[in-house]
């Protein structure tokens, strides 16, 4: 009960929250804050429960028939992430009010932010992969709404289409992912599909399924090459950047990793796609970082970095390596959600974003200084802070690698030395050296902009320095939900002296000497924007363009706005469907009735036939009438010979009345011109005569058939006992089938209503030219 | 019971015939527009819960028996669609008030629309294949007026192509009929069913079904027949383009869906691959036209052919499961195409174009957001974002086409969500999110007394709709489970239609 609470409880303040902002004005961010902390409050109260291996779990049914239930559960990995995010979410809330302060749409901001909330919570806490899915998808959107929240800007518009695109095909992969694992697995539910490890594995869909899903974690995630959208997500104001791409969204997909890993993971492809992945990730993370010189871009490329470590963790797999993923997603959180908030302090106080252009802020912010190297010296992992703790795992799980140990250490030494580079460039940088000016006055934050990454940088030295009491028991419960068994490594800040100690040293002093000696490495990274040509980004544009493109050619190609060219194409589609079964099944056809042929069919058959020839071929139009109306005729007689004056004497009124309506209207019409040209005829003739060609065949297979018992014959049977009627066309009109002569004759009225609307209006019209509408133009 | 049978078709004709006796007063007109349409709601909530609970209903007109007479076969695949399409014209009752102008309003507007609802409801309660065409006629011939009316240049352009096209399906519809009858003798559905079923010519009835699929194709405009729909829709008033967005096009699929269920089997050598290459190219080419225009309507009605792919889809997949998918796909796909047409109407009003190129923004996002948050319901679920409706109709289809392995269909069907989504950010982008770089430099030439409420309301009426769907999608899902599975019940209608001698009958000849 109190897991739905907690998520639709979210939900429902969002609602109010444009409300709430309206009546309680620059206290609202602290107002509204309250829910995720007593949220954040209620999962620390379940810590020591969850850590003895209890779960909390509920259930309400929702689409039994597609095997879909509102079902949420808390257990070791679901309570690590749901405390990241109602924690960092409340701050994020109070710092939102402090950054946005007097801001018009504030309100709006907080909504979404909540939505966002709810929707991450509903990711980590349900139990029920379908359900998962609803939720992961409400977080995709939710972030397109706050990307775009400077919705005038073209670029947020664009960073928030394309991180909705991204995570949107990964989702929809993951999707039949998801359901093909439900399907294999007999279950959506979670602990059902992780307890049949073993049914999953071997089944041939099995590798399908983890690259389908996988693909939904990699966009989600931003692992290479899905990466690109994330920097471009910094279009976002600061307090979206700091929550939802750097401790939530981002890490929705490494979630969704290691939820499954008990059930998906272990094998070579997982291994090889996850560390694969991890690795590139990482160095490119990394690597494109050194280009940047915007602070939220520079933290948005390590964010990169650290989800490719994560990931690659993950993909290690060994009880280790596991540990030491979910030790960093810890250290991560705190201190890149930190810096995040630190950066938008600056940028809100000085009206600077540039890293080049700033400096010597410390003696004008000296606390949010003290902040950022805080942050910053556990990103760049030096002790006593969670962020070394994390690395020294990492770096040592890495070393005991079942695969490829040698490339991902050095890889991850390489990209640990860069991260100190991009931690000086965040917080040292902007403090320290002389002062320079800034375009607004410089000045300590409000209390509301300190609160949050005061408070995560501080934690992360408590997480280092007392990890018995403040890391263990998250960590270890988290490790052992993602492994499947229990976890017994632990988080601790010193492992003696070994090898990881020593590359640790190594990354730290290469991070040092690279900072300290920028300005020469810089052209090196200038020079490498050649290379954007080749970039996921470009391939995202030119794919968007190609398609784009594409959609106007084809569009162009079928919808001609020609009607004779739709009326050509639906002929040829016709026999040609028509046609296949008709010649392939149906088999050659069978004219009983040619022996029974009298004279006078044949001669009406010609004289139609001429009659059709010569409404073609003829040269005026009245000519032409008169041949329809021969034609016309031609029919009447047949209905005539066969006995059926009822149908002769209806179509003799019908041919005669359209013959002069026809001639009326033609009257007024310009001159008949023959507008086709000589192909254009010969192709209409073929079309002609293949119709006419089907339309025999189709007859002659009707008429082949053994008669079946007509409902015809009863009809006249019961006409005049039932129907008290002698003409059975009578009463079959007006007694056995009289709904349809009550449709009939609503369509003759309407006809004749509408002829009379139609005629009248352009009447008022032609008197009073109406202010109609402007329609765009271009090809109907 | 039978007269709740036959209500859909003599409610909306009885007001028909009353506003056009009445047809000096606009008033009285609108006043009975209203309240006919909401009152054929409540009438087809009755019937569905009749037919929901007591199973098919059969009434015979006259009390001919079938095969003599023609007699109504209201199952729930049938009144859910009555349901929808009641709705549908409450919801354009409701918007025309304010939303259509006096003068097409004193030349038959309403009734117009009345007797298109009555051609509508009439196709999906009939049992009788030829009564079906007459109900077909009845809705082209309202339906080609209501597009016409106005005679605006672009309209007429329209509604020839439209009329035209549509009497080509009406000849092969005809001719189709001409044949069935031919061959088996009957015209009652029931009747056809078990001598169709009876026949060992195969070879005949799925030549004949190719015709059926072409005319009633035409009407669903299905790849590669759909050329009348983006060359009409977007020309007539927006209420007018809502209510065939939502109807017209169904009726086609829900005649498809009829005859190839409870007539025609579905060749697995033939007709299925067809189905599911036509599906395709139906979602494919549909939605690549959404993509390539810049204009509110032309956008929407290319995803109407889309969508329509979908449908197609759970029919030629041809599992329980699919087939409820294709029943949820329409129930979900009614309630949103003709809302966003009908905000569609409201963001014209609002700006005086509905170009996107020049629309933007529809400053009501950064005012009150109202219409901004009815655009963004619809527009999700159409492009299947959870807890909307679009959502679950998706994933029901996606999950039975993979569940057989139908991949390569899938991977179109999940890449034409991707597209649909890509054109809805779209519209969403260019009309709601765009705008001069200041905010007090926007909403000067804001029409601001152009929404009135009794234009919202059918729109948020609608959008509710949507979000409930998905909200209370396990219910929603059940019922249309329980229509497929019906629909796939061939003998379950014949002998509700024919008592339960006729099965016998047919087997021992």
């Amino acid at each position: 009960m109190t897991l739905l609470a907690i998520v639709i409880s979210g939900f429902v303040l969002a609602v109010a929250a444009p409300w709430v902002t309206r009546a309680t004005g620059k206290y609202a961010g602290w107002i509204l804050a309250a829910l995720p902390a007593a949220i954040a409050g209620y999962l620390i109260s379940q810590v020591s429960s969850v850590a003895s291996g209890q779960t909390v779990s509920v259930a309400y049914q929702w689409i039994p028939g597609l095997g879909i239930d509102l079902s949420f559960m808390l257990d070791g990995l679901s309570l690590l992430f749901a405390l990241m995010i109602s924690g960092i979410g409340a701050l994020i809330l109070i710092y939102a009010g402090g950054y946005l302060a007097g801001h018009p749409h504030q309100g709006r901001l907080f909504c979404f932010l909540l939505l966002f909330m709810g929707s991450m919570l509903g990711v980590v806490l349900a139990a029920n992969v379908l359900t998962l899915f609803v939720f992961w998808e409400l977080t995709s959107i939710t972030s397109y709404l706050l990307i775009g929240f400077d919705h005038r800007r073209k670029e947020a518009r664009a960073a928030a289409l394309q991180a909705l695109l991204v995570t949107g095909l990964g989702g929809l992969a993951m999707l039949a992912g998801l359901l093909l694992m439900g399907h294999v697995a007999g279950s959506y539910s979670i602990s059902e599909i992780l307890s049949r490890r073993d049914v999953l594995q071997s089944h041939a869909l099995a590798p399908a399924i983890t690259v389908l899903i996988l693909v939904g974690c990699f966009t989600k995630s931003a692992q290479f090459p899905f990466h690109f959208w994330l920097p471009g997500a910094m279009e976002a104001p600061t307090p979206i950047s700091a929550y939802l791409h750097s401790s939530t969204m981002v890490k929705a997909g490494i979630y969704l990793m290691a939820r499954l890993t008990p059930a998906l993971g272990s094998t070579e492809l997982w291994q090889w796609l996850l560390t694969g992945a991890g690795a590139a990730t990482m160095l490119a993370g990394a690597l494109l970082a050194m280009r940047e010189s915007y602070l939220k871009r520079l933290l948005a490329y390590s964010t990169v970095s650290a989800l490719g470590i994560i990931t690659m963790g993950l993909g290690i797999g060994t009880e280790k390596a596991i540990s030491a993923a979910i030790a960093f997603i810890l250290a991560h959180a705190l201190y890149k959600g930190s810096l995040f908030m630190v950066a938008g302090a600056i940028d809100h106080e000085t009206g600077e974003k540039d890293v080049d252009k700033l400096s010597g802020l410390r003696s004008a912010m000296p606390i949010l200084s003290i902040v950022a190297l805080l942050a910053a010296a556990s990103q760049a992992g030096f002790p006593p802070l969670a962020g070394f703790v994390a690395k020294e795992m990492m770096l040592e799980s890495a070393l005991h690698a079942p695969i490829i140990a040698v490339a991902l250490t050095a890889a991850l030494t390489l990209s640990a030395a860069l991260l100190v580079v991009v931690a000086g460039l965040v917080a040292f940088k902007p403090f320290f050296g002389g002062e320079r000016p800034t375009p607004r006055h410089a000045h300590e934050p409000p209390l509301s902009l300190l609160l949050g990454p005061g408070l995560l940088a501080i934690l992360g030295v408590a997480v280092a320095l007392v990890p018995g009491t403040l890391a263990d028991p998250l960590i270890a419960p988290a490790a052992s939900a993602t492994l499947g068994t229990e976890s017994h490594t632990h988080f601790k800040i010193w492992h003696g002296f070994n090898l990881a100690l020593g590359l640790s040293a190594i990354a730290t002093g290469v991070g040092v000497l690279v900072y300290a000696t920028r300005s020469r490495w810089m052209p090196l990274a200038g020079a490498t924007a050649g290379l954007d040509r080749l970039s996921p980004t470009a391939c995202y544009h030119g794919v968007l363009r190609f398609v784009t493109a594409f959609a106007e050619s084809q569009t162009r190609m079928i919808q001609t706005g020609r009607l004779r060219d739709y009326l050509i194409v639906i002929f040829l589609v016709t026999i040609g469907v028509v046609s296949y079964p008709l010649i392939t099944r149906v088999g050659p056809p069978v004219w009983n009735e040619l022996g029974t042929l009298h004279w006078l069919d044949v001669g009406i058959a010609v004289l139609i036939l001429l009659s059709a020839f010569a409404a073609v071929t003829a040269k005026n139009r009245l000519l032409a009438i008169i041949a329809l109306g021969m034609a016309g005729l031609g029919v009447t007689m047949f209905y005539v010979i066969y006995a059926a004056p009822d149908l002769a004497l209806t179509q003799i009124s019908i041919e005669a009345l359209s013959v002069v309506l026809f001639v009326l209207v033609f009257r007024r019409l310009p001159d008949f011109r023959s507008l086709s040209s000589r192909a254009g005829k010969l192709r209409d003739v073929l079309i002609a005569c293949a119709g006419g060609a089907m339309m025999a065949g189709l007859v002659l297979m009707a008429t082949s058939y053994p008669s079946a018992t007509s409902v015809s014959r009863d009809l006249a049977e019961r006409s005049y006992p039932d129907g008290h009627g002698k003409n059975v066309v009578n009463v079959i009109l007006v007694d056995f089938r009289a709904m349809d002569t009550m449709g009939e004759i609503t369509v003759l009225a309407i006809a004749a209503l509408g002829v009379y609307s139609l005629l009248k209006l352009r009447d008022r019209i032609d008197e009073q030219p109406s202010a109609s509408a402007p329609s765009a133009g271009g090809r109907a | 019971m039978s007269t709740l049978a036959v209500l859909p078709v003599i409610l909306p004709l009885a007001a028909g015939a009353a506003s056009v006796l009445l047809w000096k007063s606009l008033r009285v007109q609108r006043v009975v527009g209203v309240a006919a349409t909401l009152a054929l709601v409540i009438v087809s909530l009755l019937l569905f819960r009749e037919v929901n609970r007591e199973g098919i209903i059969v009434v015979h007109m006259g009390s001919w028996p079938s095969p003599i007479g023609i007699s109504f076969v209201v199952d729930l695949f049938g009144s859910i669609m009555v349901v929808l399409a009641a709705i549908t014209g409450a919801a354009t009752a409701i918007y025309s008030v304010r939303g259509i102008d006096k003068r097409r309003q004193s030349f038959l507007y309403f009734p117009l629309l009345h007797i298109l609802l009555m051609g509508v409801c009439g196709a999906f309660l009939t049992g009788d294949i030829f009564n079906l065409y007459v109900w077909f006629e009845v809705l082209l011939m309202s339906s080609f007026v209501l597009l016409a009316l106005g005679n605006e240049r672009d309209q007429l352009e329209g509604a020839i192509k439209y009329v035209t096209i549509n009497l080509m399906s009406s000849a092969l519809f005809l001719t189709a009929i001409g044949i069935l009858y031919g061959t088996f003798g009957t015209l009652d559905m029931a009747d056809l069913s078990r001598k169709i079923a009876a026949t060992q010519n195969t070879g005949i009835v799925t030549t004949l079904s190719m015709l059926f699929l072409i005319a009633f194709g035409i009407k669903a405009a299905i790849f590669p027949l759909f050329f009348w729909l983006p060359a009409s829709y977007h020309t007539p008033p927006f209420a007018v383009s809502a209510i065939f967005a939502g109807l017209l096009t169904k009726v086609g699929v829900y005649a498809i869906i009829r005859v190839f269920t409870l007539l025609f089997p579905i060749d697995p050598g033939f007709t299925r691959p067809l189905m599911l290459f036509l599906a395709a190219m139906t979602m494919l080419t549909g939605v690549l036209g959404a993509a390539s225009q810049m204009e509110f309507r032309r956008v929407l009605s290319f995803h109407i052919i889309s969508q329509i792919g979908y449908m197609l889809l759970g029919l030629a997949l041809a599992t329980p499961l699919a087939l409820a998918g294709s029943v949820f796909y329409i129930m979900h796909h009614i309630i949103v195409k003709a809302n966003l047409f009908f905000i569609a109407g409201l963001a014209e009003r609002i700006r005086g174009t509905s170009d996107l190129k020049a629309i933007g923004p529809v400053s009501v996002y950064a005012r009150s957001p109202l219409v901004a948050i009815l655009f963004f319901i619809p527009a999700m679920s159409l492009a299947g974002i959870p807890p909307l409706s679009g959502f679950f109709a998706k994933l029901v289809l996606v999950r039975a086409g993979l569940e057989i392995g139908e991949w390569a269909i899938i991977a179109v069907a999940l890449v034409v969500s991707i597209l649909t989504l890509y054109s809805m950010t779209k519209i969403w982008a260019e009309a709601f999110w765009k705008g001069p770089a200041r905010r007090e430099d926007e909403a000067e030439s804001d029409n601001k007394d152009a929404v009135p409420p009794s234009m919202l309301l059918p729109v948020a009426t609608l959008a509710a709709i949507t979000v409930a769907v998905g909200l209370f999608a396990g219910p929603i899902f059940d019922i249309a489970s329980r229509a497929a599975a019906q629909l796939l019940d061939k003998e379950g209608y014949v002998r509700a239609v024919l008592g339960d001698e006729a099965m016998q009958e047919e087997e021992s000849p």
